[in-house]
């Protein structure tokens, strides 16, 4: 395979990247409240303490997948539909298409700068409740990775199908802010999974950010993430992957 | 060879028929124009020129090539003006012209094009905090940045003020004398009048007449091109114009 990246793509990567930076709002949400979170729920002194209705573990522990899911369903759901929507909205894809450059490769660069933004935001969290928290790093880092690539592809999947139907920039914020908070909930934002009851629990099994969490705090613990848990977020990111294709319109 | 050649081209969206059957060819150093009523179908004409729509029937072709086919040819030569296509709020005029370069084997120098502009002083502004004309400036910049053969500019000059659009015109003139074919889309009759060398008149997906401002008036005997205008899309006004 040819993994050389031409000229224009390379621009166009490094044009998202600065835009991405420019926007105040897009930075505090995925790499700034994260962190706050973090800061604040650990400062909980019974965070730090290990429960018995988490079978032994820290709150704090098991919390940090949850942010985990949260930064990939932050840049997904609420950064990149209205950014998509938005450019095709102002004839931005439009003009590109009469260019030599594909306008799937601005679709591309986007993906990329927010996988970018996905990874330091990441890094970050895991960095912190390392060191101010003593949370330790995933015991299955391989295990780990491949939770956040099964998770990314389902939230991408649907945050593209989102950037597929909104015919403006509003209406694709909106629908992202609207799936955005239920999806967080069954993921644990405010109540951990381990202290669901059990149909809740199983619900939030289905659901791509229940996996999501599911799948990470098995690798975080170090076991191997659930066949369950990737099958439920591959069958999402392979529908709504398929969907969006379908959907997308370039004006 | 004509540079750009349209056959009997025909477009419909669904059971609305934009383009019925249009035919004209461009000859290479003029400025063309495609002028219409709104809706006439001359926008989706110059999509098709343009390669961003298929033509249901007929033929077209741009310095020889297939615009749907040979696509990605085509847009190294040729350079396109669209009406609303805007750029990120937060792209710099300098960035949009140095990404733009980055698209071309052989770009531009994107500070001779600035200055040829009068964009200079705004290399660093966002696009959301140019003018109107600043904007249409922009675009036409960025449509000249390939160093075209052939520019298409749809509508350059609506919703600009007087001084802006004697600038655009001048600007459109400078870029024929550099060697550029032109074919402007408008429905501004005065702007066709002293700009194109030669205009082509379409309504409701038809041509209906092909030549010459100065041919067209003559032989309709109006004084205008606007009177020749109306006498062939609007004959119910017929009573209202100047003879």
């Amino acid at each position: 395979m040819n993994m050389t990246i031409s000229a224009p793509t390379k621009a166009l990567a490094r044009m998202e990247a600065r835009l991405f930076l420019r926007e105040p709002a897009a930075l505090f949400w995925t790499l700034g409240f994260p962190l706050i979170i973090l800061v604040a729920v650990g400062a909980v002194p019974s965070s730090r303490e290990a429960s018995r209705s988490l079978g032994g573990a820290r709150f704090i522990d098991v919390y940090v997948p949850v942010l985990a899911a949260f930064i990939i369903a932050m840049l997904a759901l609420n950064a990149l539909p209205p950014v998509l929507a938005g450019y095709r909205e102002r004839g931005i894809l439009r003009r590109l298409a009469t260019t030599p450059v594909s306008p799937t490769r601005v679709l591309g660069a986007q993906l990329a700068v927010q996988a970018a933004a996905a990874v330091v935001a990441l890094v970050l969290v895991l960095a912190v409740a390392r060191i101010a928290f003593d949370v330790p790093l995933p015991s299955e880092p391989v295990g780990y990775v491949i939770a956040l690539v099964f998770t990314a592809a389902a939230l991408f999947g649907i945050g593209l199908t989102i950037a597929a139907l909104a015919p403006t920039a509003r209406v694709a914020n909106a629908a992202g802010a609207v799936l955005f908070f239920p999806l967080m909930f069954f993921a644990g934002l405010w109540l951990p999974r381990a202290e669901m009851p059990a149909g809740l629990r199983h619900v939030s099994d289905g659901t791509p950010l229940g996996a999501a969490v599911g799948a990470l705090q098995d690798a975080a613990s170090g076991s191997w993430p659930g066949a369950l848990h990737l099958a439920v977020l591959a069958a999402y990111g392979l529908a709504f992957g398929v969907l969006a294709i379908r959907l997308f319109r370039w004006e | 060879m004509p540079v750009i050649s349209v056959e009997h081209l025909r477009k419909q969206y669904g059971e609305r028929v934009a383009v019925a059957d249009v035919s004209f060819a461009v000859e290479a150093g003029e400025i063309f124009g495609l002028l219409g009523p709104n809706g006439a179908g001359k926008t989706t004409a110059v999509e098709c020129v343009a390669g961003l729509r298929v033509p249901d029937g007929g033929t077209v072709r741009v310095l020889g090539l297939d615009p749907h086919r040979d696509g990605a040819e085509l847009h190294q030569r040729v350079g396109v003006q669209l009406q609303a296509s805007e750029l990120p709020e937060r792209m710099r005029v300098g960035e949009a012209l140095d990404l733009h370069c980055a698209f071309y084997r052989d770009p531009a120098d994107p500070d001779r094009l600035l200055d040829l502009l009068g964009l200079t002083e705004q290399r660093g502004v966002a696009f959301k905090k140019l003018s109107g004309g600043q904007r249409q400036r922009l675009s036409i910049a960025l449509a000249l940045v390939g160093n075209p053969e052939v520019a298409l500019l749809d509508e350059l000059t609506t919703g600009l003020d007087p001084g802006a659009r004697r600038e655009a015109w001048a600007l459109i003139r400078a870029i024929r004398d550099s060697g550029v074919t032109v074919l402007l889309v408008t429905h501004f009759m005065d702007e066709a009048q002293r700009l194109c060398d030669r205009v082509a008149v379409v309504d409701r997906g038809r041509v209906v007449a092909l030549d010459s401002p100065a041919e067209l008036t003559a032989s309709l005997g109006v004084p205008t091109l606007e009177d020749a205008f109306l006498a062939l899309t609007r004959p119910d006004l017929a009573e209202l114009l100047d003879r």
